[in-house]
């Protein structure tokens, strides 16, 4: 007889209001596999996950553990199972130790000293470098994400849930990981590995099951498979290329920064370090690095919401603007997309006339004497959302009623057609489909055609390699040389990401610190 | 079977009125059930609480008299409210500003022209608007939770009140009793209708709210005030400085009900006492949440919640319920507004456990 | 100034400190679960009306702290309900019972005026609880003993014990607490019955050991002080104790300016009107708050989750 699977899901559905997140979802996965679950965003990954963790319940279908139906009703009955989880965004603490977040994972109660030598046998048996007793919030990306890995493995788990686990690590930290998982699959342990990066599933994967629109639209080996073609299985369609004009030529520095320095906001901060680069009439500049090294300090000093004292160290056709406000920089021809779109760059509660209003007010003539013109609010809204084929009803339509990809194309409308001379903008694509996130790309493309200097600050190296003439790396808020991207040594900035100095520099900062 | 709360796809115009409304009328409800059940005739007392002041049209000017402050004040606290700053010190603010009135009026002594009146009413404005001041600044300065400072100033306003009528301001001819001398004749509020006692302060309370709606709606300032209220963040992406924010909701508030004060001060009491401080202050802050932060709406539940003060008073002599009673039916109302809140954005819906689930 | 009068000083200060102490371990828990909880004044007053009308019912004040206990976590229910279950706003709501509380109590009390109930015996031999000297230790209400014990043992609570690490947690992180498996609203409503419960008994302290009469309004706006002794504390509680002793005395000094007058023992003071010393409670929590608030640590201390709604999706 056949052993049955570890896990096998049949005609799982979960319906939200307006939308149907999974619809018959059916596959299974076998011990000691490592199973991609494949999609883009909102595709009912996460939700899946969810339900097969107890955080969700499914409307209908069923989940068989070995062979025996089952009912998991919340996160403790599934790790009781044997089901551990490791989140996109971490499940952790900020101001608890390394220790406490670990044992808050745990549900029976265990003395922290008996822990803390589970913990260190763990991570001695996966090579896995954590100190129980430092606080999170001072840790790195990768090291977090260790306390989750961890906090799973001393459950001893047959099933390891990895939603999107490499959209935060450097290309060497990826790299540990796969060793790591690799280990745990060789020893038994199923992996469900959730992400929508092709050559990563292709490197690592066994099976990948790929979702679109809630259904489950094949399983395949993807080995067979190339990145291309699991791709358009993803998106439903053939991929569209970025088109550029030809023989296009970079004009003169338009956007100079020099020497920007700026001090740490709060203790979670990071502080900018001399930071200087510049950016040529139609050039695109992007920023790599891993989150949480100073993108956003970056973004809010160039956008104005945090203004510099030194008039100089931001500058735009040799006009000095770094001391302006927000305000008075989008009259000088400066716009920005900020990375969190729910509260940062749109106001969710407010319709899309009112996010137009936000920010083009000013450059638009929306104002006049003090008082708000709504009509050429919602001229300006509705201009937006055809130029952008925005799905929204209407320039009435409350922003969080909009998916993400629409809202991005919104935002990143809203900006654009204010024809700004400079553009900065973080994770233009972030959480955003691949029609959508195609649009915006050539959207900037474009823009950059029309003379503008254009600053994209991004997560994703594979992003940056397509769309950037030229681009440079920031770790610990200081910023690389600039690298042209043809030609570019991927190893090269995979080292420059996790720093040179790394996670050796943070412990000497502790040391100093503690004496 | 269980609840279910779903996120509509935009706030419901319906449930932001219809709440409201259906919190009063079930406050009514409650309020019947209650006092039948600890033994007070609940219909009478409800009856009294909230239609007598309607239905006796006798007992008119005194809910438009009782309206006014409170209309006032809740105006200001609603632009605070809106942007997430939390005045709860108006009590304080309304103290200062009658007092500040006050100062003014006995400065000018008995015998000054009836224009002294402006500047009256306007050093009620400065004052309530410059108590509100501390706050902001510690706020702005220092980051000092304005909820605590504001509150706290209240009970400081108090000793002030107490200092002044008890010390240097006190009435010579009062017979030792701690108020300030009763204003001369012209420099009081005109009565608007002969033999009534509804002063210039209650047109005042009729017309603002309909300036607070053009500002609210139609100005840069008011998007500013809704959109820090609602994503903080946005706002300092979209230009607007939190500290101006913060400045102008709390002198407005504070303006206000300095404003509220001075008239409450020209208008009705004539002279400033310990019992000057009523707990206005408090109530506005009802009266803008069940007017839904609205100026329009303010202007309907200040009226509300006049009617209950003067009902409350009605049913003291009619079913001897105690003074506190009113202030009861207050908090329950606020609670029903507040519980309901969730209406606007979500909707209810019953869930039947179903027999596919896994 | 003579031992008398110090140690009559002291015996004052301590029973001042007694209730805001009280409260604000209550409230110390609530905010460490997320929750800011306004409503501390309505609750001690419920506390307070409570504990003296069960007092007055069945003449032991035993039966009657227990009933302020549980009339201050009822009353905090209501605020639960609304918070946690209906996504309210939470300072509003807070006021919301601040001011229910405020008008129940009176409602209730109405019955009670004029009253008199029986007093906590002391728990010490007369010899020591009315000793000039060792009254010093031993001459104080039950209650006051009780709130001293229960400053250790909540600060054992939250860093020892596993309900205390998952208290902090939800009120660190809400949606971690929820995707690891905790109840964040469970772990809330607990944290709020016990605030208010804490401020039941604090505000029976007024109605049962201050005076045994019962007041409108008595608790005089100490619920307040006692949410910025929080907030003073930096959400601690050795200092949430140091802080409740400051305010204590700082109260002293107005009873004795009322009283006496500065005149006979510090002539200096005698021509500041004792209006100063009545608003200097309030004066001083606002300079506490002030210097708190500019070391900036006021936000790095603070719950990350405080005072923001947990909706979870299901």
């Amino acid at each position: 007889m056949q052993t049955p699977p570890r896990l096998d899901l049949s005609g799982i559905t979960k319906r939200f209001p307006g939308v149907l997140a999974n619809d018959q979802v059916s596959f299974a996965v076998q011990p000691g596999e490592i199973h991609a679950l494949l999609g883009e965003n909102g595709a009912g990954k996460s939700t899946l996950v969810k339900m097969i963790y107890g955080i969700m319940q499914p409307d209908a279908g069923a989940i068989a553990w070995n062979g025996q139906r089952v009912t998991i009703a919340n996160p403790k009955a599934a790790r009781k199972l044997g089901i551990g989880m490791v989140f996109q965004h971490f499940s952790l603490f900020e101001a608890m130790t390394v220790l406490e977040n670990i044992a808050l994972g745990m549900d029976a109660k265990i003395p922290a000293r008996d822990l803390e030598a589970k913990i260190l046998s763990v991570m001695q048996q996966y090579g896995l470098k954590l100190e129980p007793h430092r606080i999170v919030s001072t840790l790195s990306v990768g090291e977090r994400q260790r306390i989750e890995i961890v906090r799973a493995l001393l459950l001893n788990p047959n099933l390891l849930i990895m939603d999107e686990p490499t959209s935060v690590l450097t290309p060497q930290e990826v790299e540990q990981l796969f060793v790591v998982l690799r280990q745990l699959a060789s020893e038994g342990c199923s992996i469900l590995y959730i992400s929508h990066k092709l050559h990563e599933i292709k490197a690592l994967c066994d099976t990948a099951t790929i979702l679109r629109g809630g259904k489950l639209v094949d399983t395949c080996d993807p080995a067979v498979e190339t990145s291309r073609s699991m791709a358009e299985k993803m998106i439903g369609g053939s991929l569209k290329d970025i088109t550029r004009s030809a023989g296009r030529a970079l004009g003169t520095a338009k956007l100079v920064v020099q020497g920007l320095s700026v001090a740490k906001d709060g203790p979670f901060d990071v502080a900018l370090k001399d930071i200087s680069f510049s950016v040529k009439a139609g050039e695109i500049f992007g920023i790599a690095g891993v989150a949480g090294n100073g993108q956003n300090a970056l973004l809010l000093a160039l956008s104005g919401e945090t203004p510099s004292t030194s008039p100089n160290a931001i500058q735009i056709d040799n006009r000095p603007i770094a001391t302006l406000t927000a305000k008075q920089r989008r009259l000088a021809g400066m716009a920005s997309v900020p990375e969190e779109r729910n509260g940062h760059a749109a106001v969710p509660d407010f319709s899309l006339s009112d996010n137009a209003i936000l920010t083009a007010r000013d450059r638009m003539g929306m104002v006049s004497g003090g008082m708000v013109n709504a009509r050429s609010a919602k001229t300006y809204a509705g201009e937006v959302i055809a130029a952008f084929s925005v799905k929204a009803t209407g320039p009435g339509a409350m922003a969080d009623s909009l998916s993400g990809g629409n809202l991005q194309k919104f935002i990143m409308g809203r900006e654009i057609m204010q024809k700004p001379q400079v553009l900065v903008v973080s994770q233009p694509t972030w959480g955003v489909d691949a029609g959508a996130a195609a649009a915006i790309h050539q959207a900037l493309v474009d823009l950059a055609a029309t003379g503008s200097a254009i600053v994209v600050i991004s997560q994703d190296l594979d992003e940056l390699l397509s769309l950037c003439d030229t681009l440079a790396v920031i770790n610990e808020g200081k910023l690389s040389k600039p690298i042209p991207v043809p030609g570019a040594n991927i190893e090269e900035i995979g080292l420059l990401m996790g720093g040179i100095h790394g996670e050796n520099h943070s412990e000497t900062a502790e040391l100093a610190h503690a004496s | 079977m269980r609840l279910k709360l779903e996120k509509r796809p935009a706030p419901s115009t319906f449930m932001l009125i219809a709440t409201p409304i259906a919190s009063v009328l079930l406050t009514m409800l409650i309020g019947v059930i209650v006092f039948d059940a600890i033994g007070i005739q609940g219909e009478r007392a409800v009856i009294d609480i909230f239609l007598t002041p309607i239905l006796a049209s006798y007992k008119w000017q005194d809910v438009a008299v009782k309206a006014a402050p409170l209309i006032i004040i809740a105006l200001g606290l609603s632009i605070g409210n809106r942007a997430q700053i939390w005045n709860i010190g108006a009590e304080g603010q309304y103290v200062l500003g009658a007092l500040a009135a006050a100062g003014v009026g006995i400065a000018a002594g008995p015998d000054a022209p009836s224009a002294t009146l402006i500047l009256m009413i306007l050093a009620g404005i400065l004052g309530g608007a410059a108590w509100a001041a501390i706050p902001a600044f510690l706020k702005t300065r220092w980051d000092v939770n304005e909820i605590l400072s504001s509150l706290m100033l209240t009970y400081v306003s108090f000793q002030v009140l107490g200092y002044l009528v008890g010390g240097p301001w006190q009435d010579p001819n009062g017979r030792n009793f701690p108020a300030t001398a009763p204003l001369p004749e012209q420099l009081t509020l005109p009565i608007l209708f002969q033999g009534t006692t509804v002063h210039l302060g209650v047109a005042v309370a009729v017309i603002l709210p309909f300036v607070f709606w053009l500002l609210m709606s139609k100005s840069v300032f008011g998007f500013q005030i809704r959109v820090v209220g609602s994503a903080p963040h946005a706002a300092r992406h979209g230009g607007f400085d939190a500290k101006q924010t913060i400045w102008m909701a709390l002198l407005i508030g504070g303006g206000m009900a300095g404003l509220a004060g001075a008239l409450e001060f020209t208008g009705s009491l004539k002279a400033v006492n310990l019992g000057f401080p009523s707990g206005y202050g408090f109530t506005a802050i009802i009266v803008a949440f069940l007017g839904r932060l609205h100026p329009i709406g303010c202007l309907i539940a200040g009226i509300v919640l006049a009617i209950t003060y003067v009902g409350g008073q009605v049913a003291q002599t009619t079913v001897h319920i105690p003074n506190s009673t009113a202030g009861i039916f207050q908090a329950m109302m606020l609670f029903f507004i507040l519980a309901s809140d969730i209406l606007i954005r979500y909707r209810l819906r019953i869930v039947r456990p179903a027999g596919a689930r896994a | 100034m003579s031992p008398e009068f110090i140690i009559a000083a002291i015996v004052t200060v301590v029973g001042l400190a007694t209730p805001i102490l009280l409260a604000g371990l209550g409230e110390l828990i609530t905010e460490k679960s997320g929750v800011l909880n306004l409503g501390v004044e309505g609750m001690m007053l419920m506390g307070a009306i409570c504990g003296f009308a069960a007092t007055a019912a069945t003449f032991n004040p035993w039966l009657g702290i227990l009933s302020a206990a549980a009339g201050g976590a009822i009353a905090s229910m209501l605020f639960a309900v609304l918070v946690l279950q209906l996504n309210s706003n939470q300072v509003a709501t807070g006021l919301a019972l601040s001011i229910f509380g405020t008008g129940l109590s009176s409602l209730i009390g109405n019955a009670f005026t004029g009253r008199i109930v029986p007093q906590f015996g002391s728990i010490f031999p007369d010899a020591l609880a009315k000793d000039p000297i060792w009254k010093l230790l031993f001459g104080y209400s039950p209650l006051v003993y009780f709130a001293l014990a229960m400053v250790p043992l909540t600060a054992w609570f939250l860093k020892s014990t596993r309900a205390g690490l998952i208290l902090r947690a939800v009120g660190e992180n809400d949606h971690s607490a929820h995707s690891i498996g905790y109840s964040v609203t469970g772990v809330r409503y607990a944290a709020i019955a016990f605030g208010g419960a804490m401020a039941g008994i604090g505000g029976a302290y007024f109605s049962m050991v201050i005076t045994p009469m019962w007041a409108e309004k008595m608790t005089a706006g100490r619920g307040w002080i006692a949410v910025a002794l929080v907030v003073f504390a930096g959400w601690r509680t050795g200092r949430l104790l140091a802080g409740a002793y400051f305010f204590g005395f700082l109260m002293w000094l107005e009873l004795f300016a009322k009283a006496n007058g500065f005149g006979n023992s510090l002539p200096f003071l005698q021509d500041i009107p004792s209006q100063v010393w009545a608003a200097m409670p309030y004066v001083m929590t606002i300079a506490a708050l002030t210097l708190i608030s500019s070391r900036g640590n006021v936000g790095a201390s603070a719950p990350a989750c405080l005072g923001k709604p947990f909706l979870p999706s299901t």
